[in-house]
């Protein structure tokens, strides 16, 4: 369970997240849905702890980000907007690096990399060097890393940017058994239809500020709309930035 | 301390399959120096030996009309040979290169020599080339002791003291001893020890900070349960490694270069065996923690590769500077000095290199310098690495 209470964080002139709390729940995918510069990254660095409030706390399973870092860390896992690997090391040691600062064990971490690269469908490029890896490639491995050392919560900041239509559906079926397995997933895209159909739980953000957080069928109940695109761009207010 | 074994390990390996860090910490760095050394030595020895040995070529017109000057010029060690050139012709030649330096002798030199009367001689060279401006120099000193020998024979012959004609005795004392030249070039020797020692490290220390920013995995990396100062720590180990690889190349690459250029005649005694560099490896291992620190500092507030090139780049200069100030002032080594990180490693190695007594205290008081200023260039980085602008 991953809990954002109250975060508020400025950057100079730039209050780039109000007051935003909301909870992901294990066995749901959360989907934080907002415009460019909406503040969904802003969030999201807090909640995994690179980014430090200036008010509110990000809970990891009930363990603060700020006063228990590294434990709250390991029941997480992180793919951030940047998501870049090392180009002269193979998809598997790119994993396994990540793993061993989990503190996995060699043993470990070899089963785990096998058990990863068939969940990811990655065992024709695991052994490469990942300097010519594709966009999905990447995603992939980068993936893989976060998951490396099995955590309970998942936190992807738009995990669906350049992939082509292939990479994103089996990227849906692997969160949708992730969900299955009990995990929380907490994840921020701007493509309504992504989130619309893959998520529990939709928190909307814009300008910084949470604008609404229910169920999609919650919330075009609640609007009135007749479709999910109507009730999400009511709550937006404007389309502005959201595809 | 697991952690930091593990950055130590991928950092190593990743940048042993990168051919750039490769080149630049085991080739170019190491390899670079030494080599412009032994060039630039053998050339000052060629140099030398060439004027001492060779005797002075002139190309000689009418010299059918000064036969006492042919002969002084031959008795004095001058290879002549004779030509029938004018002064456009001599001056064409000359420009062209086809003459390096010619005397023409006029018709009217006999004459007015025997009538005691200033006698010409034109003495064609051109000066912006340096080995032509030495031999018109040579030139014209024994054509002036020629023109001195006959002034004080017309002299005498008139019952005059030559003496009378040399005022002022001017006696030159040249301080100048083997050592004091060799300084100069021991200078340039641990100048390039160190730098191939930060060049070893210099790739490693931007890839691993701002390479790792943006290549775009330092968010994955600094979101991961590891205290930052194990990943410091260990991208920072790692970039050790390379440069006490690259020092140790170095110094290999010294020891062979002295072997073969023969320091002796420029009175250095040319004391660099394996003991030696291995001596001088003990000297210059704590400047390798420094280097690395005070790259991986510079470099982690750089964005992209280019800028912490550029950066890194001054920072290579850095150790030359206590060393210039060095054979500026011409310090000798004294224990003060020896709190200078890189003078001190500069001074020591001199020392050792001249096979000079090293004080103990000395050098523990250098190492213990070194070790000072990279502790707190480590905190510093690690210190910058928990701020959240780390993430750029």
């Amino acid at each position: 369970m991953i809990e954002a209470q109250g975060l508020d964080k400025r950057f100079g002139s730039v209050h780039a997240a109000q007051d935003v709390s909301f909870v992901a729940r294990d066995g749901e995918i959360t989907g934080l849905l907002g415009a460019n510069g909406a503040g969904k990254s802003t969030s999201l660095r807090m909640l995994y702890g690179v980014l430090t409030p200036d008010r509110g706390r990000a809970l990891v399973d009930g363990l603060d980000i700020a006063g228990e870092t590294s434990r709250a860390r390991a029941h997480l896992g992180v793919l951030p907007h940047a998501s870049g690997l090392y180009g002269n090391l193979t998809a598997r040691e790119n994993i396994a690096y990540f793993g061993a600062l989990h503190g996995l064990a060699p043993a470990a971490l070899e089963v785990r990399c096998n058990e990863l690269a068939a969940l990811l469908d990655m065992r024709d490029f695991l052994d490469r060097r990942a300097k010519g890896f594709s966009q999905g490639q990447r995603i992939k491995v980068a993936l893989a890393r976060a998951l490396v050392h099995d955590p309970r919560n998942l936190i992807l900041d738009e995990p669906t940017n350049g992939l082509d239509v292939m990479a994103i559906r089996s990227l849906r079926e692997m969160l949708a058994g992730l969900r299955a397995a009990g995990r929380c997933i907490l994840f921020s895209s701007h493509v309504m239809q992504e989130v619309a159909a893959l998520c529990d739980r939709v928190v909307v953000i814009g300008a910084g500020r949470v604008l609404a957080d229910a169920s999609p069928e919650e919330m075009r109940r609640q609007t009135g709309a007749a479709s999910l695109e109507g009730a999400f761009l009511q709550v937006l207010g404007s389309a502005d930035g959201v595809g | 301390m697991g952690a930091l074994l593990t950055v130590f390990r991928k950092e190593f390996l990743e940048n042993l399959r990168d051919r750039r860090t490769l080149f630049s910490a085991l080739l170019f760095g190491p390899l670079f120096g030494p080599l412009l050394f032994g060039a630039m030595v053998t050339r000052m020895l060629d140099q030398n030996s060439f004027e001492a040995d060779q005797s002075l070529q002139l190309t000689l017109s009418g010299g059918d009309r000064a036969p006492g000057l042919v002969q002084f010029l031959r008795s004095h060690g001058v290879t002549l040979r004779a030509a029938d050139l004018s002064e456009e012709a001599a001056r064409s030649a000359v420009i062209d290169g086809r003459e390096s330096v010619v005397l023409i002798v006029p018709a009217d030199y006999a004459q007015r020599f025997a009538a005691a009367k200033p006698a010409p001689v034109l003495l064609v060279a051109d000066s912006t080339d340096a080995q032509n401006r030495k031999n018109a120099d040579r030139a014209r000193a024994i054509l002036g002791s020629y023109g001195g020998g006959i002034a004080q024979q017309r002299l005498q012959m008139r019952g005059v003291d030559p003496l009378l004609t040399v005022p002022v005795a001017v006696n030159e004392v040249d301080v100048a001893t083997p050592t004091g030249r060799a300084v100069a070039v021991l200078g340039f020797m641990t100048y390039f020890v160190l730098f191939a020692l930060l060049m070893g490290g210099l790739y490693l220390a931007i890839d691993s900070t701002a390479g790792e920013r943006e290549r775009g995995s330092l968010e994955a990396l600094l979101s991961l349960p590891v205290p930052r100062a194990a990943l410091v720590g260990g991208k920072i180990a790692a970039t050790c490694a390379y440069m006490g690889v690259s020092l140790a190349v170095t110094l290999c690459a010294f020891v062979v270069v002295f072997h073969f250029v023969p320091l002796e005649r420029l009175g250095m005694s040319a004391n660099l065996g394996p003991g030696t560099a291995l001596a001088l490896f003990a000297i210059c291992l704590p400047f390798v923690p420094l280097g690395a620190t005070l790259m991986a500092f510079v470099a982690s507030f750089t964005r992209s590769y280019r800028e912490a090139q550029t950066y890194l780049t001054v920072v290579l200069l850095v150790p030359t500077l206590p060393i210039a100030f060095a054979s500026i002032y011409s310090l000798k080594t004294r224990s003060s000095l020896m709190l200078i990180p890189s003078l001190s490693q500069h001074l020591l190695m001199t020392s050792v290199l001249k096979a000079e007594p090293v004080h103990v205290l000395d050098v523990v008081v250098a190492t213990l310098s070194c070790l000072a200023v990279a502790a707190v260039l480590f905190t510093l980085t690690a210190r910058h690495w928990r701020r959240e602008t780390m993430l750029g």
